[in-house]
């Protein structure tokens, strides 16, 4: 087995070893999506909730995965010196970030093959042809979040890390227009949740799944935005150990 | 070729934020060498300068001044091909805490091509029984001894342990020193760093002491001990040294207060001086010590006349 696969298996398998991680990847998700998919109490603007909820709960699940479970992994990884050991190994940087990228990938791939199945059998049928833009949309944010979970993991101490990284990711749930649209918000605090990535990808993961021909130019801009700036911040600051 | 050439060595960190005291110097000139099919152990108290040293031989860090070569190259520009020849144990931490015993090793032999098998490793290190133990469930000893393992993945020609027996109870220990015998037997250069003398004088082939990031005495530890042969004596306070050093043809001094050293080796005759000396003037003898002293002594001998020396020099450019 080659060292990147090796260590992409490592990555994966403690993933999903952890509690706390699969609470933040699939329970806090599947919840979600469940109870106010099938209790109609949030302002969706929808006929039926899952159609908003669903699109959401998938953005929201990209974001668990690259930006927090990344994130906080790594940044334990860097004050218990994994990172500093495995810089004396021939894996090199590169292949670490590699096996990183595609352990990210595989969780994803895992959660959508939890969720989708989920909203379907709660009555959501987005179109097919929907699909290749949503998860392009995905991808980006994959890598959007990915470099702002590891710019947090790169500078801050472990437990600091552990906590700003959840507070982003309560504040990037909440005016990111995951559980309840922006226009719900006051007008200012919707004006700058537009720029955030967590509602571009909402918005695109939306509105690909519902009405494929109506993707926003503003939401892909922000969203590859994020997808540039982030990781080039990561790479600059990021300490490894 | 030595395995290992440290130059001139000068490591400093830079001033932390808020700390008036400028830059420190962590190794301050350090120079020695390591060999292929020794144990060579850097020896001193927490602080001298033992970790900065190894960190830049493994290409951690950046030396200042001075010019180290590992395997002939150079640990930093040439850090990608040293990687496949050296083995390296942290002083601590370097493993995922929720990864298992046998996947952590299989993974380090991964990450070298499968040069050497994981239950081989395991079997090696003592660790077969807790194969499936996670880290964060071993005890210090046995998560030292894991360390150890992925040390040897890659089965390198120079290994670094930095206090590889810290924290290792006393049968780990016999495995730990055991272990690194057969490497340096089996042709491997081993760089360890102990504060612990009993640790050094067991293991080590050669043993370089370091205070204050200044190599203060090497050789072999047998060397070391002869090198400090002196006879100790206590009796009453204020013994006329001056006289009894002419006795005896040798310097002498007084320690601490009643306690006496005579510079010489502890030969029959110059004991048989000694001592009948001390009987002409009427002196009791409450202690004799001759003969060789151990690593201890040599120790605490350098590194408290080292600290002594720098404090009398600073007493004096502070006048």
């Amino acid at each position: 087995m080659s060292a990147v696969s090796a260590q992409a298996r490592v990555e994966v398998a403690l993933t999903l070893r952890r509690g706390e991680s699969l609470l933040l990847t699939l329970g806090i998700p599947v919840l979600l999506l469940v109870v106010f998919g099938l209790v109609d109490v949030l302002p969706t603007g929808t006929d039926d909730p899952v159609d908003f909820l669903a699109p959401g709960v998938l953005a929201l699940a990209v974001m668990s995965t690259a930006m927090v479970g990344l994130g906080i992994a790594t940044g334990f990884e860097r004050s218990y010196l994994v990172l500093k050991r495995l810089g004396a190994t021939p894996l090199g940087r590169p292949a670490l970030v590699g096996a990183k990228i595609a352990s990210v990938l595989v969780v994803e791939a895992l959660q959508l093959a939890v969720l989708v199945p989920i909203a379907y059998l709660i009555g959501w049928r987005p179109p097919l042809a929907g699909w290749p833009l949503a998860i392009a949309a995905m991808a980006l944010g994959t890598v959007a979040f990915a470099g702002i979970g590891l710019t947090m993991a790169g500078v801050l101490r472990g437990e600091v890390n552990l906590a700003a990284q959840n507070g982003c990711y309560l504040v990037l749930l909440l005016f990111g227009g995951i559980v309840f649209p922006l226009a719900e918000l006051p007008a200012p605090l919707e004006a700058a949740a537009k720029v955030l990535p967590s509602s571009a990808l909402a918005e695109l993961v939306r509105t690909a799944l519902t009405d494929p021909v109506s993707t926003s130019g503003w939401a892909w801009a922000v969203l590859a935005a994020w997808a540039v700036a982030a990781p080039l911040v990561a790479a600059r600051t990021f300490r490894w150990w | 070729m030595a395995a290992i050439e440290v130059d001139e060595l000068v490591v400093r960190y830079p001033a932390r934020r808020g700390d008036p005291g400028g830059p420190t110097t962590a190794v301050d000139g350090v120079s020695f060498e390591a060999h292929a099919g020794h144990v060579t152990a850097l020896l001193g108290p927490n602080g001298a300068g033992k970790t900065s040293t190894v960190e830049v031989l493994e290409g951690y860090r950046h030396a200042v001044g001075g010019r180290v070569r590992v395997l002939g190259l150079d640990p930093v520009t040439e850090h990608h091909v040293l990687v496949r020849r050296v083995g390296v144990m942290l002083q601590g931490g370097g493993v995922y805490p929720g990864i298992r015993v046998r996947e952590a090793v299989a993974l380090f032999c991964a990450h070298y091509g499968g040069r050497t098998r994981p239950d081989d490793l395991l079997e090696r290190t003592g660790l077969t029984e807790l194969a499936h133990r996670t880290y964060r469930h071993l005890s210090g000893g046995e998560q030292q001894r894991l360390s150890l393992a992925l040390a040897l993945a890659g089965d390198p020609e120079v290994l670094f342990l930095d206090e590889p027996t810290a924290g290792v109870d006393v049968s780990g220990r016999l495995l730990v020193r055991r272990l690194v015998r057969d490497l340096a037997d089996g042709g491997r250069a081993v760089l360890l760093t102990t504060h612990d003398l009993d640790e050094a004088e067991k293991v080590a082939d050669h043993v370089v002491i370091v205070d204050r990031g200044r190599v203060v005495a090497s050789g072999d530890p047998h060397e070391l001990r002869a090198s400090g042969d002196r006879i100790r004596f206590a009796g009453p306070s204020g013994i006329d040294v001056a006289a009894l050093a002419a006795a005896l043809g040798a310097p002498v001094h007084e320690a601490s207060s009643g306690e006496y050293v005579v510079e010489a080796a502890p030969e029959p005759q110059r004991l048989a001086a000694l001592t009948a000396w001390l009987a002409q003037h009427d002196l009791p003898l409450a202690d004799l010590r001759a003969g060789r002293q151990s690593l201890e002594d040599v120790f605490v001998r350098l590194t408290t006349e080292e600290s002594a020396a720098t404090s009398a020099g600073r007493r004096r450019r502070s006048r």
